[in-house]
């Protein structure tokens, strides 16, 4: 700093400062610091009872009401709860469904994120696929139901659902619930696919330059492999809002009781035809649906609950992967 | 932007511009999708907007009488009705997304500091993964414990009958109230904000908050004022984030904060705060099966214009914030 070295003339002596009090103890703080950390500590213990307070009364009121003869039988048009079948089709909705969601969403937001970590010419045109991609993770997914559809309904889209006499088409289908849920879930593919190729030092991409690669084998050869970490973790928690989400399901799959095939062929005609997922049958079963069925609800909540808590779960054994050599 | 070592990569062969066009091409499709998507609900619900003016967002009248008339108009497209003043189901939803957002945000910002300064080891192990969880709960599971415990809770005991009676000419109360509704998506959204500030906290240098403590402030100070200030650009990413969920949140709000078209008179009192109302994105669930009615489903479109437009602006406005503070804090993402 300085560029003076004159010797400083010698201080006067400084009387001995009293000792400090450098204890970590909060004795010496002041009032509103001690409400303050008070309240944090508050906080903290209010967001330990609430979480508490759900998950237990979600485990109690699942157990109670659970029975494994549910998970394998069709749910049935009754009143009464006890006639009313279990959610085999709610289920295979869940999973099939998450699949198809999954499966639309993963190649279009890993290849959306590859284009913009790697590639983002020109750049205004990489300015606005981000801003869009940003607009469809704010948009709610209510607002995607119901755009889906408006789309789906029309004729050229016939072949993705039911169609009723005089071309009326029904726009309700797995096909279209999962063509609009892999858009809630393509901002995390997005997100976390960018992160991990960010992450990706360049020298990295610069030795496989220099190896001969060109570009896209770099990609598809170094840089895919290298951040297959990020990937699976946007995907996993892709899932989850798939999983998770009832607007769409309630609006776009038609939410009927049992699996409705469209036809006679085996996969084409299922996903062709309506259906409904855990989330749906939850929210039909509450008093805010039709049914009064709080038991089946519960139960069927319980089984989406442990579904969510096995994602949370292995996107933690996806954390825990070994790392790319350069990042250790 | 990172456009790493674009200019040391000469393409050998096609097969490199064909992958950038072809990826370019996917991004620019799903672009244009979105581009699309927001036309087509613009121009599905200009009618219901042209044909009321400015009314539209004003008050006056029954919200779920004029859904009703909607619905039933005839099948005349020249006879069609429009008439709808949406101010009750606007109110709801600025009135339920920002008290619970102040809510969040307090206990959020609390919490996160706890976890990261103040609380011990134990307690942190256990909250990181339960905060995680929360925040991947469904909303309907949400809505259920809301409808199925706290509903009736307050409808049998927080309610009086003196309140009942108070308002029996207007409105019935139920227990579905904006109180639940307030709580319950507090309780959703507050997860997703205390996860980012968290990992915004922890990615405060070390060496910033030392710096403070060794100029003699407590850990306290030393948190609030270096690491929140330098969280800044991730607290407002995490508000946005939440508003959106907030806003957009349908089914939730549907099954506990009231299937009416209410609004909620603050001169009631205590009274308020048990009153039902009903958010934009909970009145077009609620009327999706209508969809097909063709004034009626311009109606609600134009409701979900009104959703896409906040969500447009809460981005706009994050974005610009984060901006603004970039200069002095952590390079925000």
């Amino acid at each position: 700093m300085s560029t003076h070295s004159h010797v400083p003339a010698p201080a006067p002596p400084v009387p001995p400062a009293p000792p400090r009090d450098i204890s970590r103890g909060e004795d010496s703080w002041s009032l509103g610091d001690k409400i303050g950390v008070g309240m944090a500590w508050a906080a903290g213990i209010l967001l330990c009872l609430v979480a508490g307070a759900i998950v237990l009364y979600m485990l109690v009121r699942g157990i109670q009401y659970l029975k494994f003869s549910e998970l394998v039988s069709h749910p049935l048009p009754s009143l009464d709860q006890s006639n009313s079948g279990g959610f085999l089709d709610p289920i295979e909705g869940t999973i099939i469904l998450t699949i198809l969601g999954t499966a639309i969403a993963a190649p279009i937001g890993i290849g959306i994120a590859v284009w913009l970590s790697e590639y983002a010419r020109p750049s205004w045109l990489a300015r606005a696929v981000e801003s869009g991609v940003e607009i469809v993770a704010g948009t709610p997914s209510i607002v995607l139901a119901i755009f889906g559809l408006l789309v789906f309904q029309q004729s050229f889209f016939g072949f993705l659902s039911f169609t009723a006499e005089g071309n009326a088409v029904f726009g309700r289908s797995f096909f279209t619930a999962g063509a609009m849920m892999s858009l809630i879930a393509l901002p995390l593919i997005v997100g976390a696919t960018r992160e991990a190729l960010h992450s990706i030092p360049s020298h990295v991409r610069e030795a496989s330059y220099a190896l001969g690669k060109d570009r896209a084998s770099t990609i598809r050869r170094v840089l895919l492999p290298a951040s297959r970490r990020g990937i699976g973790t946007g995907i996993t928690l892709g899932m989850g809002r798939i999983v998770g989400d009832t607007a769409i399901v309630v609006i776009l799959l038609g939410a009927s009781l049992q699996l409705q095939a469209e036809n006679d062929v085996p996969v084409l005609g299922t996903l062709k035809g309506t259906g409904s997922t855990l989330t749906s049958y939850v929210y039909n079963n509450s008093p805010a649906g039709e049914g009064g069925a709080p038991q089946k609800a519960y139960a069927a909540a319980f089984v989406l609950l442990i579904i969510v808590i096995f994602l949370n779960f292995a996107i933690d054994l996806i954390a825990r992967r070994k790392e790319p050599a350069w990042n250790r | 932007m990172s456009n790493h070592g674009s200019h040391n990569a000469k393409p050998k062969d096609r097969t490199d511009q064909r992958a950038e066009v072809a990826l370019g091409a996917l991004a620019s499709a799903v672009l244009l999708l979105i581009a699309f998507m927001i036309v087509f609900v613009f121009s599905k619900a200009w009618p219901s907007f042209a044909h009321n003016g400015l009314a539209w967002f004003g008050g006056g009248g029954n919200v779920d009488e004029q859904l009703s008339n909607i619905f039933n108009s005839p099948a005349n497209p020249a006879d069609y009705v429009y008439t709808m003043h949406a101010w009750p189901l606007l109110y709801a939803t600025a009135l339920i997304t920002g008290v619970s957002l102040l809510l969040a945000t307090t206990i959020s910002l609390l919490s996160a500091m706890f976890i990261v300064e103040f609380a011990p080891d134990a307690m942190r192990r256990v909250l990181q993964p339960v905060v995680r969880l929360l925040a991947a709960v469904p909303s309907v599971i949400y809505g259920l414990i809301g409808v199925l415990v706290l509903v009736p809770f307050v409808g049998n005991q927080v309610i009086t009958a003196g309140q009942k009676e108070s308002v029996q000419y207007v409105i019935q109360l139920d227990g579905t109230s904006i109180l639940v509704g307030i709580l319950v998506l507090t309780v959703m959204i507050t997860p997703i904000m205390v996860a980012i500030v968290t990992d915004a906290l922890r990615a405060v240098p070390r060496s910033w908050t030392e710096g403070a403590a060794a100029l003699g402030v407590n850990r306290w100070r030393a948190l609030r004022t270096v690491g929140l200030r330098a969280a800044r650009p991730a607290i407002v990413a995490a508000a946005v984030l939440a508003t959106a969920r907030a806003l957009g949140e349908a089914i939730m709000l549907s099954m506990v904060s009231g299937s009416v078209a209410f609004a909620p008179n603050p001169l009631d009192g205590v009274t308020f705060f048990v009153e039902p109302a009903r958010t934009l994105a909970a009145t077009v669930v609620d009327n999706a099966e209508g969809l097909s009615v063709k004034p009626f489903g311009q109606t609600i479109y134009a409701f979900a214009a009104i959703l896409l437009i906040s969500s447009f602006f809460l981005s706009f406005a994050g974005w610009v914030a984060r901006q603004s503070m970039r200069k002095y804090t952590l390079q925000a993402r």
